[in-house]
């Protein structure tokens, strides 16, 4: 071998052992005392930064759990199991545990049912861009815009938009976290336990009259529904709002809706066919 | 005149076709009114009115039927002699349905207009005062009420008066054909405005495409100190306040402050003639003065029309839509608004009806920003069209704000000079908004 070579690999090789001592040291006698809880809540944490407990980030959240300035359960996207680790560290008793709630696109006026203004839209496919003007193509305007604001926004791929341009939830996929509720220009989309079944998929606050003209599926405001349910349904702004605390479904007349805005879905069917989907 | 003060301009601009031959050579004509008016509340920038009257109540052509709600806001009258049919949501040119006043005509038009006043003798609180009870509303298309401008505030020195002519969005002839057929009531108008505000340093800025105007509007002032007549070099967005000042007394307004703030008030050939008509005639503001114009039209026209005609009505009077018809614009090509639906009804301010074919739109596919920054030179207020565009469609709110995006006037240049084809004013637009809520939410907080 070369002497110059044997040299370079000595010397590379002996300033390489004199910086890792050096950084050994340092690290030693320069270390900073990490607060044990927060590493171990972090470790707890799903760590993907959404951002949906108002944290700037699961560190963040650690770092105000540890603190006490955060709940425990404020991890929407870890759910109750996270939860409970997080309160076994902190040595407090975790709330029991809650179901997991996904969020339901309350309107079913996808391309095949909302009446069309006869106009063409030309500029940015956002729905919020549409929303500060005229509302895009469709007439109504209180239904889903279609153009998948909170598809782009969930952080999860967890909403997928369907043919008839109405996203749909993938409930393997979805966390909880909440920001498709947040991005939708329209309030339409909200938050439900997983199990809850009967929703007014309609939010048209219109008369009776323009409603049936905007749109086959949207809520009339007919009060079929409200007389039946014993207070679990209100008509309210002509759109029924369902209140889930005294709702009994049994007693609701679905085949009497006549556009089919009050639906009790199949949880069955309805998880399948995203599966599939999926 | 100096040789370096012809042509005066600004940074940036662009020159769309000005297509102002199909209508500049046409006069005004009264289009006889409709058999019903829809009247929305909002018809300018501030509260809603309260409406006085109530259903089936007979009203009379002239008669306050909706007062102001608060400092800025506007005295609505009815337009015509009927009753009124409803009070409810309907269509708006706006985009959105609004609450509006639905009134019939009924009977023989019956008119209870204000009672004349002499222009020569008038004192300066009357003015303001008659300008207020006709529900004038600045008619260069925000729509602010104009009697809240003549009132600034006791600590803004007020130096001089700006009348903007100069009609920089393409189409549009209403100012010009008022600046060439009413010149000596525009004048009475623009005096009585300065003696409102009390200052002696009048301008109007016209731009050098309208020579006919420029010479009458000259010849009027030649034997006045006060009103003096300034030309523009042709280019969008000279008639936008900030360019305007800029060009007439060199001036810039900075960022998010007022033209108050740099001792301007600008106003419209209209108010100016809108504030003759009301002080010297007594007649509120109960038409709209438009240029209906485009290829898609049959016959080009200016038009006076009662404030709340259908734009359909506006169409039929006009013979209608050509077949290769394409678009609906209310106001100007440039920062007009799209519409869908024909039953909404012209406003105060509305200045143009446009009806474009195809050849006279833009509707290329979209393609990826090449970063030529094409955007950028051609972006009167110095901004970043690009980069405010694309952090607004990132949603990337603070960085928007850092770059200005509350700055941005909307006026479309860029997305117009873009060979992308990027809808970069749309997007910005968004931003925008959603700073502006923000901000706004924030100050709530604190």
């Amino acid at each position: 071998m070369e002497p110059t070579l044997i040299l370079a690999i000595a010397t590379m090789g002996g300033l390489g052992l004199f910086f890792a001592a050096g950084l050994a040291i340092a690290d030693k006698k320069l270390a900073v005392e990490d607060n044990p809880f927060v590493v171990k809540i972090n470790e707890a944490l799903p760590g993907v930064n959404c951002g949906a407990c108002g944290k700037a980030g699961c560190y963040d959240f650690a770092v105000n759990v540890a603190e006490g300035t955060a709940s425990v359960t404020g991890c929407p996207v870890g759910g109750s199991d996270t939860a409970k680790e997080i309160a076994m560290i902190m040595g407090v008793e975790a709330a029991d545990s809650e179901i997991k709630t996904i969020p339901r696109i309350l309107c079913k006026g996808g391309n095949s049912e909302a009446v069309n203004k006869m106009v063409d839209y030309y500029g940015p496919l956002s729905c919020s861009a549409m929303e500060i003007v005229s509302g895009g193509e469709k007439q109504c305007l209180y239904g889903c815009l279609g153009a998948g604001d909170c598809v782009d926004a969930c952080p999860f791929d967890a909403l997928v938009m369907n043919e008839n341009g109405i996203p749909e939830v993938v409930p393997d996929l979805c966390t909880s976290c909440g920001i498709c509720v947040k991005s939708c220009p329209r309030d339409i989309i909200e938050m439900h336990p997983i199990d809850q079944t009967v929703f007014v998929f309609c939010k048209n606050q219109d008369d009776p009259r323009t409603a049936k003209e905007v749109c086959n599926v949207a809520c009339i405001a007919c009060g079929i529904c409200a007389r039946k349910s014993d207070g679990g349904i209100e008509i309210i702004n002509n759109v029924g709002v369902i209140n889930y605390s005294l709702l009994d479904d049994t007693k609701i007349p679905f085949e009497k809706c006549k556009t089919g805005a009050i639906q009790k879905i199949d949880l069955e069917l309805d998880l399948g066919i995203k599966m599939k989907k999926n | 005149m100096s040789f370096f003060s012809i042509n005066k301009s600004f940074k940036g601009g662009v020159h769309p076709d000005e297509h102002k031959d199909l209508t500049e050579n046409s006069a005004f004509e009264l289009m006889p009114y409709p058999a019903e008016v829809v009247l929305p509340l909002s018809q300018h920038i501030g509260k809603p009115s309260k409406v006085l009257v109530k259903k089936r109540d007979l009203v009379k052509s002239g008669q306050v039927i909706a007062e102001p709600d608060g400092f800025i806001s506007s005295i609505i009258h009815s337009p015509i002699t009927g009753k009124i049919k409803d009070i409810g949501k309907t269509a708006s040119v706006g985009g959105r349905p609004q609450e509006a006043v639905t009134i019939v005509a009924e009977g023989e038009d019956e008119v209870v207009f204000m009672e004349p006043l002499d222009a020569d003798s008038i004192s300066p609180e009357m003015i303001i005062e008659r300008v207020k009870e006709a529900g004038i509303v600045g008619q260069g298309g925000a729509a602010f009420p104009t009697y809240v401008k003549l009132m600034p505030p006791k600590d803004k020195n007020i130096e001089c008066i700006i009348i903007n002519g100069a009609e920089c969005e393409p189409y549009l002839t209403r100012d010009y054909r008022y600046m060439v057929e009413r010149t000596q009531d525009l004048i009475v108008g623009i005096k009585l405005i300065m003696r409102a505000l009390g200052v002696k340093r009048g301008i109007i800025g016209i731009e050098d495409n309208k020579p006919e105007a420029i010479k009458m509007l000259k010849e009027a002032t030649s034997q006045n100190s006060e009103i003096k007549v300034e030309v523009l070099k042709t280019k969008y967005p000279q008639g936008a306040e900030k360019m305007l000042i800029k060009v007439a007394v060199n001036k810039e307004v900075p960022p998010g402050k007022l033209p108050l703030d740099v001792g301007v008030v600008i106003q419209n050939i209209r108010t100016a003639i809108s504030v003759f008509d009301a002080v010297v005639k007594g007649e509120p503001q109960i038409t709209a003065a438009l240029t209906v114009s485009g290829f898609g039209i049959k016959t080009p026209k200016n038009l006076i029309v009662r404030v709340g005609t259908t734009v359909q009505q506006v169409l039929d009077y006009c013979g209608g839509t050509n077949e290769d018809a394409r678009k609906v614009i209310v106001g100007g090509p440039m920062m007009g608004v799209a519409q869908y639906d024909m039953s909404a009804p012209i406003q105060k301010a509305t200045s143009g009806l446009l009806v474009l074919t195809e050849p006279e739109m833009k509707h290329s596919q979209e393609t990826n920003c090449l970063r030529c920054g094409a955007c950028v030179d051609v972006c009167a207020l110095n901004l970043i069209p690009k980069d405010l565009a694309k952090f607004s469609k990132a949603g990337k709110w603070d960085e928007a704000e850092a770059l200005g995006v509350t700055v941005c006037m909307e006026c479309g240049t860029c997305s117009y000079n873009c060979p992308a084809n990027i809808p970069l004013v749309q997007w910005i637009r968004l931003g925008k908004q959603r700073v502006i809520n923000i901000q706004r939410s924030k100050q709530n907080v604190s």
